[in-house]
């Protein structure tokens, strides 16, 4: 019965879409109040249905309801409750549901919303969402219902894959969804403004936090999906360049420049067009993304064959969205007048040049990513183009940019001035060459790249810094009332400034994270108890190997004891786990963080009884790449809860206008 | 600086963005690409030694021997096979019967792989090791796929 009723809910809430995706622009073309008044309530009363439907499925896993095709084919009654829970999206039907699902809470929050923002564009903005929910729920029924019930229904599942049964991937995909589908934010703010025409600052200030909360979504949720892979696959690898990677840093690329698009189009009312378009661009990636990972069509460590039918469905979404919002664009973008005069060298001609770069480095991706398919439907031939080629391309594209980071954050607005830009930097850019001296003293035969990414990390986090130590403990600050006055100049700068430098420092880090790992050491040797061996500064011994049964698994666990200097000071325990529900089995790495290194000991089940292939890794500073991502979304976070750019902050904006506003700038 | 010559900056830099990746992306897609082929296809181009291929196929049954380090096995697609050696861990689903996909360097004696991929079961099969089946008609139809996501 609770099964019908999610069921039964998901066709209502589709209905509900279909009706919200035209009421509302009816509203709006007849400038109808009314109409244009259903939007919001549909919108939540849509949520309500997708929740219920939601926890209706995640009801039937908890309970092993097996006369769900879906339950019976991704669970088992032994499974752990929490991947009972977390499994309702390790699976094709439940996962589509929870994209909706976010879909529907982000409409929901747009939709309370409704107080910042001018009526009309709310109403636009609402029924653009119900397009893309319509589209989806669409797709789900047709094609991936989850609420499928079998005649006969069996006594026991399937069970999950077993490689989909850990916290990282529990948690992984809600990340990276609520920024994926965070982005169809963005989008419906951008076919809104051009349906509404009202396309300004005023715009551009209203999208800023929803771009910002899908970004930091997203970054947290590549970061996630990087450090799964690394412990979960078994190799040790973090970035594999893979097609459903890349999937998720295109959108990436294409938000980040849209953050800082849109910094211009608030501040200079400048790059208007441009800045829509980058919009569209990012959720159209999304979308890309999803039919790349769903359809199957190319092959990659996390995608498996797949549905033939469900690629052409999302490939039609595509078409249609991608194709509605540019032909919407073609047609309004010429009614846009031109923004605000600005200098080349200035704050917004750093933006533009970073726009530039990471929208380049975005296409780089999305050739490299789509060139094989493109390929094999033209010649039928089949090639594989993988990391070395990224390398090859994103690579030089990226460092510049980075290395220009900091000077564009001390450059002025309108006109900058270079010369002084690079003086502030003068200490940044000592501290970023004494690192790479100290490192080229210490490492005689460290590679050369690792020791000059390595420097250019430090320059980037000291100079990221450098504009708020400029700003607040400028010689005249120190003059006028020395170090007190500059500590509230400090304090006084809006936390949006800390949010920009934690966010470049961010970077910083991961790029002396991702040098580190090459100083690292690598061993691969077949081991019995008993056997030792060096990796790095420290020595691994496997002193054990024990059969363990676990609640759906059997393994085989290791006990390695790590030694430096003859000490012991820690202990890891890698294991081998089969399932026999499927018939797999799966390494679980151990993994020790010593310092802010790791080491890491994956193993296999070896050839000969009573041994295991064995892979050993001492990996300095590895930690730092995703510590720096996690710096990253932190700054974005300040960034978020900055009051000058909180949701609803236009409306406050304009009741107390003048009044005890205008904080320093 | 006039619109006109705000213009004509802007264009210069995205010209020489562009076509420095431009430029990039060419260089790497010529020397980093790699083709992929099943077993029947090395077979019948007849390919140099030296060419770095990808293959994909099932692992022979019977055809696992390790040799210290090196691990040696047949790729079969049913009509051809290929001798693949490798001297790095396997993956820890590599078994035999079941699909695998290899990337190295052709030889004399068949493929000296760097890399061995193997990450699903027989209900996780990779793409490439389906098509090279279809292609050479020994696969068959089984039950449903699922996904990661």
């Amino acid at each position: 019965m609770i099964v019908e009723t999610g069921h039964f809910a998901l066709i209502l809430a589709l209905a509900l879409a279909c009706l919200n995706a035209i009421v509302p622009l009816w509203g709006v073309a007849t400038r109808d109040s009314r109409l244009m008044g259903v939007a919001p309530t549909a919108a939540l009363a849509g949520f309500g249905f997708v929740a219920l439907s939601y926890a209706a499925l995640t009801y039937a896993h908890i309970t092993s309801d097996f006369s769900l095709v879906n339950v019976y084919e991704n669970s088992a009654s032994a499974k752990p409750l929490i991947y009972k829970i977390t499994g309702v999206w390790g699976n094709h039907e439940g996962s589509m549901l929870l994209w909706v699902l976010i879909l529907a809470v982000f409409a929901a929050a747009v939709a309370l919303s409704a107080r910042s923002m001018p009526q009309d564009l709310h109403a636009a903005v609402l029924a653009v969402q119900s397009w893309i929910s319509a589209a989806f729920l669409l797709f789900i029924l047709l094609t991936s219902d989850p609420f499928v019930r079998m005649a006969n229904p069996p006594i026991e599942g399937q069970d999950l894959n077993p490689l989909l049964q850990d916290p990282g991937l529990a948690i992984h995909p809600p990340l990276l969804y609520l920024g994926y589908v965070g982005l169809s934010i963005t989008f419906a703010f951008a076919a809104g403004a051009l349906i509404c025409g009202r396309i300004d600052g005023v715009w551009a200030r209203l999208v800023r936090p929803w771009t910002l909360i899908a970004w930091i979504f997203l970054t947290l949720g590549i970061a996630m999906g990087s450090y799964w892979a690394y412990y979960t696959l078994g190799w040790g690898g973090f970035w594999f360049w893979d097609p459903v990677e890349n999937a998720s840093l295109m959108p990436w690329l294409a938000a980040t420049a849209l953050l800082h698009s849109a910094t211009v189009m608030e501040k200079r009312e400048a790059l208007k067009v441009w800045t829509i378009f980058l919009a569209i661009l990012a959720f159209s990636l999304s979308l890309i993304g999803t039919f790349i990972v769903r359809s199957g069509v190319l092959t990659s460590v996390h995608s498996f064959a797949n549905d033939p039918q469900r690629g052409e469905f999302i490939l039609a979404i595509l078409v249609f969205f991608i194709g509605g919002a540019l032909l919407l664009f073609a047609l309004r973008a010429n009614t846009l007048k031109p923004g605000g005069f600005f200098a080349p060298v200035s704050r917004e001609g750093a933006l533009v040049l970073n726009n530039l770069v990471l929208t380049t480095c975005c296409a780089t991706v999305f050739v490299g990513t789509l060139y094989p398919l493109a390929l094999q439907s033209f010649t039928g031939e089949k090639i594989s183009v993988g990391a070395p080629f990224f390398n090859a391309t994103v690579v030089p594209l990226f460092l510049p940019l980075v290395l220009l980071m900091p000077v564009g954050q001390n450059l002025a607005w309108k006109r900058g001035d270079f010369l002084g830009a690079a003086q502030r930097l003068y200490f940044a850019l000592l501290c970023g060459l004494a690192m790479v001296l100290v490192l080229a003293g210490w490492h005689h035969n460290g590679p050369l790249t690792s020791i000059i990414v390595s420097g250019l990390g430090v320059y980037v986090i000291v100079g990221a810094f450098a504009e708020i130590v400029s700003r607040s403990f400028s010689r005249i600050a120190l003059v006028k009332g020395g170090i007190a006055q500059a500590w509230r100049h400090a304090t006084g700068l809006p936390l949006s400034t800390y949010g920009t430098a934690l966010a470049h420092a961010g970077i910083g880090v991961s790029l002396l994270g991702l040098a580190g790992t090459s100083w690292g050491a690598e061993k691969v040797l077949t081991m019995k108890p008993g056997d030792s061996a060096i990796v790095g500064p420290y020595q691994l011994t496997l002193t054990s190997l024990v059969s363990e049964t676990g609640p759906n698994f059997t393994a085989k666990v290791g006990h390695v004891v790590i030694r430096s200097d003859g000490r012991e000071i820690a202990a890891i325990n890698p294991a081998v786990r089969f399932y026999p529900t499927r018939q797999m089995s799966r390494a679980e790495a151990g993994i020790k963080t010593l310092n802010l290194g790791q080491v890491y000991v994956g193993i296999s089940d070896g050839v000969k009884p009573g041994t295991v292939d064995a892979r050993l890794y001492w990996k300095p500073l590895v930690t730092l790449i995703w510590i720096g991502a996690l710096v990253m979304g932190f700054g974005g976070l300040l960034s978020l809860s900055d009051r000058r750019l909180r949701i609803g902050v236009a409306h406050r904006f304009r009741k107390f206008a003048g009044a005890q506003q205008a904080p320093a700038e | 600086m006039t619109r006109k010559k705000k213009r004509a900056t802007l264009i210069i830099a995205a010209m020489a963005v562009l076509g420095t990746a431009l430029g990039l992306v060419l260089y790497a897609l010529r020397d980093n690409i790699v083709f992929f082929y099943g077993p029947s296809e090395i077979v019948a181009k007849d390919l140099p030694p030296g060419t770095r291929v990808r293959i994909g196929g099932l692992v022979k049954k019977g055809s696992v021997v390790h040799e210290g380090q090196d691990v040696r096995f047949d790729v079969t697609d049913g009509k051809h096979e290929i001798a693949v050696t490798y001297d790095g861990a396997l993956p820890d689903l590599f078994r035999e019967g079941q699909g695998v996909v290899a990337e190295g360097v052709l030889a004399a004696g068949g493929l000296d792989a760097s890399e061995v991929l193997a990450k699903h079961d027989e209900r996780y099969m990779p793409k490439e090791v389906v098509d090279a089946l279809k292609k050479s008609g020994r696969w068959q139809e089984n039950a449903d796929m699922g996904s990661s996501q």
